[in-house]
């Protein structure tokens, strides 16, 4: 891995890359004035929208935008055919390792990840085992963040299999920049991905309990003040199915039903954007008041499908994340076509005793961490961050994954002193219900601070509009 | 729909409305206070014009707890400003908006964007930007807020039960609001008795009218002198005028047909018997009744409903 960034829109000669060519022309005749007055546009019309999101430990009910930059991530066509088929590749094979570990284990029993790598982890649910779910299906959406690096090759990051968040910016994003710059637009060389919502009610209709000819689909959300409010919100509306909370349902005889003004109505399928822990207090945290009780009891018996399935997460933990490339092999007989970033198992004691000797050049994660916090980036940390590292790896080596820093690709973008490029990755959203699906694009992230490699929002990332190209 | 939803739109637009007619009785108490005037008992704060939007919303004596005096510019800091306030714009906006953002699948994109910007520009204003550009500039926009909003519901909504429960909310809300202000006549503006069919008097009832947007319509339907009696009729029992008390409730009964079903006949009979008393009704039984005591009555009757709404389709008790 080299360690000069991929630049998406130049060539390392400067010269603007073929699938830019049109964009960057565009750019060159627009003044700065025009510009800055669309950004101030995208801004107002953001946060008279609502896309905003709640900040946590900030005054109560603090709002605020993530910034959306102006200049397009851009995916030539033949890139996305390859994204594509390994992002399929790779959903799928997770919801065959979900079924597996949760019947016949047969992974387990042929020694492709350690047993109690799976049974020992925490985000294991004992209470899925044997329990049998509609075609198969656990991680009904998945949000997999991809990154390019030096040679411009990609690699997964991650899988995001519990409750991947981000799409309503996909949408929102798109949405905006048709409105501010409809020009671009014109060739119809974009491909659309404003049918995301329609793909998603048709993947959750499709695992309805069986015989059910009209089921009633349900976004559950924690609430109004939870980050994510809008997403959800967003989502229920443009499928034109409820948007509930745990207070809104209830469960009688193991089926799960609203409370309307006209009486119960009974609920078939729930997108649930409520962590597993809390769905149910009967099950689960008994303090949850997010939940319905009896949630999973309804559940278990086949009477309510809830999307995604319970007990993901032992999927997208990055101690199982390096068994990936295995599994693709292990269940379809293929080679993978998407790459993994090499990773450092730290439990394994040859591993560990270079990552410590090497903490500076890498990147160490928390297996159970997201939205880049517990992390340490080696070359930008300072010598008291590394020796803190040191001594938490040190008294817990199991709870740690080490990864070469990836010069992640770069994408222009505009700050206050023009256009500079910024680091970017990429988060497709890929749908399983009737088959295996995703709309061309996905949520770009970039790391507005110049040098972060940290694009999450909570940590100032922004978002730019992803343009898939069509052939 | 989910009861929780109805609950929150039914809520949002009341505090639309509410907010609203905050505005229109602030509006209304400004224009007074610059006509001259005597109390019925001179020395007594709360027979000051200004005393009257505290009245009015039930405001009075949590404001004595937080002003010592009673004072235009305190008033208007009360009644537009304060949070602590329920009835204040402020507290309304707010709650109008964070109804409409727990449920903004109900509604459309656009009605939402619309309440959204009028929070967030509410945001803006302080007491001294109020008082810089005009308290009546203020109210104007606090007006024209709320008839954008009432008319992007009416342009972009699916005529379906969450616009039924809107359209119940806004018009409880507002009888009970077009009661208060009419009343208003009662508490203050009693001028002394030379003055009946006076300048004083003539100008105050057309300042009330003003309020609530009757000054042209009683113009165009007597086009003779104000008389508290045509005043009266104009405000309760004609029902082509839309902020009337037989006009709301023409559209409270009417909505409640589309959404009680067998299980809320109480709710649909009390709505109707409302209803037929203000149909039926003559403009002298009323005055000979005592138009306060009648005013009064129909509050409580306005109060009870809305709590047979919320008993029933709102917040059930299963």
């Amino acid at each position: 891995m080299s360690p000069q960034p991929f630049d998406e829109m130049r060539n390392a000669d400067g010269s603007v890359r073929a699938h830019y060519r049109a964009f960057a022309d565009w750019l060159d005749q627009t003044t700065p004035d025009r510009i800055a007055q669309k950004r101030g546009e995208a801004e107002r019309a953001f946060y008279r929208v609502g896309i905003t999101f709640a900040v946590y430990g900030e005054d109560a009910g603090t709002e605020r935008l993530i910034p959306f930059d102006l200049v397009p991530r851009i995916i030539p066509a033949d890139e996305w055919r390859t994204l594509e088929a390994g992002l399929k590749q790779r959903v799928r094979t997770l919801n065959l390792f979900l079924h597996d570990i949760y019947h016949d284990q047969a992974i387990l029993k042929a020694g492709v990840v350690p047993t109690e790598r799976v049974l020992g982890n925490a985000q294991y649910r004992r209470e899925m085992a044997g329990m049998s779910v509609p075609g198969g299906i656990y991680a009904h959406i998945a949000g997999v963040d991809v990154v390019r690096a030096g040679a411009g090759e990609y690699y997964v990051l991650e899988d995001n299999l519990r409750v991947p968040s981000g799409v309503s910016y996909m949408l929102e994003n798109r949405k905006m920049m048709m409105r501010l710059f409809p020009e671009l637009f014109a060739n119809r060389l974009i491909r659309p991905v404003q049918h995301y919502p329609d793909l998603l009610l048709e993947n959750l209709r499709a695992v309805a309990p069986a015989g059910e000819e009209r089921p009633t689909v349900a976004v559950l959300t924690p609430g109004a003040y939870n980050s994510a409010y809008f997403e959800h919100a967003f989502l229920a509306q443009q499928m034109g199915v409820e948007l509930v909370e745990g207070i809104d349902l209830f469960v009688q005889n193991d089926t799960v039903f609203m409370r309307t003004t006209r009486g119960p109505q009974r609920v078939h399928v729930i997108y649930r954007r409520v962590d597993d822990d809390y769905l149910d207090p009967l099950a689960f945290r008994k303090d949850s008041m997010l939940g319905v009780p009896g949630l999973f009891s309804a559940y278990r018996a086949g009477r309510v499908t809830l999307a995604n399935a319970i007990g993901t997460g032992v999927a997208d933990d990055k101690s199982i994340y390096p068994y990936v490339p295995d599994m693709v092999r292990f269940y379809l007989a293929e080679e993978p076509i998407l790459n993994n970033v090499p990773t450092f198992m730290l439990y394994r004691p040859q591993e560990r005793e270079h990552v410590l000797a090497n903490l500076s050049d890498l990147v160490v994660k928390e297996v159970h961490g997201a939205g880049g916090y517990g992390m340490l980036i080696g070359p930008t940390a300072s010598k008291a961050e590394i020796e803190a590292f040191r001594a938490r790896i040190a008294a817990a080596p199991e709870k740690y994954i080490a990864q070469p820093t990836l010069a992640l690709s770069t994408c222009p973008t505009f700050v206050d002193a023009g256009v500079a490029p910024r680091h970017i990755d990429l988060r497709p959203y890929v749908l399983s219900g009737t088959d295996v699906d995703l709309v061309p694009g996905g949520l770009t992230r970039v790391a507005l601070r110049e040098g972060s490699l940290v694009v999450n929002s909570s940590q100032g990332g922004g978002t730019k509009d992803t343009w898939v190209l069509a052939e | 729909m989910l009861c929780r939803t109805a609950n929150e739109l039914y809520w949002m637009a009341r505090h639309i409305e509410r907010a609203e007619n905050t505005a229109r009785i602030l509006d209304v108490t400004y224009r007074t206070s610059l006509l001259p005037y005597e109390v019925r008992e001179p020395g007594m704060a709360w027979a000051e014009p200004w005393s009257v939007p505290l009245i009015t919303s039930g405001q009075a004596k949590a404001y004595y707890q937080r002003y010592p005096e009673l004072s235009a510019d305190n008033v208007l800091k009360y009644m537009i400003l304060d949070a602590s306030n329920p009835s204040s714009i402020f507290c309304c906006l707010r709650a109008a908006r964070e109804s409409a953002r727990s449920v903004r699948g109900a509604i459309t994109s656009e009605m939402y964007e619309d309440l959204n910007s009028a929070w967030f520009e509410m945001r803006g204003y302080d007491y001294s930007r109020i008082d810089g550009t005009g308290v009546s500039d203020f109210l104007d926009w606090v007006k024209m807020r709320s008839h954008l909003f009432r008319g992007v519901t009416f342009g972009t909504m699916l005529r379906d039960e969450a616009y039924h429960f809107i359209r119940l909310g806004t018009h409880i809300e507002r009888a009970d609001n077009t009661a208060r202000i009419l009343d208003t006549k009662y508490h203050i503006l009693l001028p002394s008795a030379d003055d009946v069919g006076g300048a004083v008097d003539y100008y105050q009832w057309q300042s009330l009218l003003t309020s609530v947007s009757g000054f042209e319509s009683y113009r165009k339907i007597y086009s003779d002198v104000i008389t508290p009696h045509r005043v009266a009729e104009l405000l309760v029992l004609r029902d082509d005028m839309p902020r009337s008390l037989h006009s709301c409730m023409n559209f409270i009964f009417e909505t409640l047909e589309l959404l009680c079903d067998e299980h809320s006949r109480e709710l649909s009979r009390q709505a109707g018997e409302l209803h037929a008393r203000l149909h039926y009704a003559r403009t002298d039984e009323m005055i000979e009744f005592g138009l306060h005591e009648y005013l009064i009555d129909f509050l409580e009757r306005v109060s009870a409903l809305g709590d047979e709404v919320s008993r029933v389709f709102l917040v059930p008790t299963d």
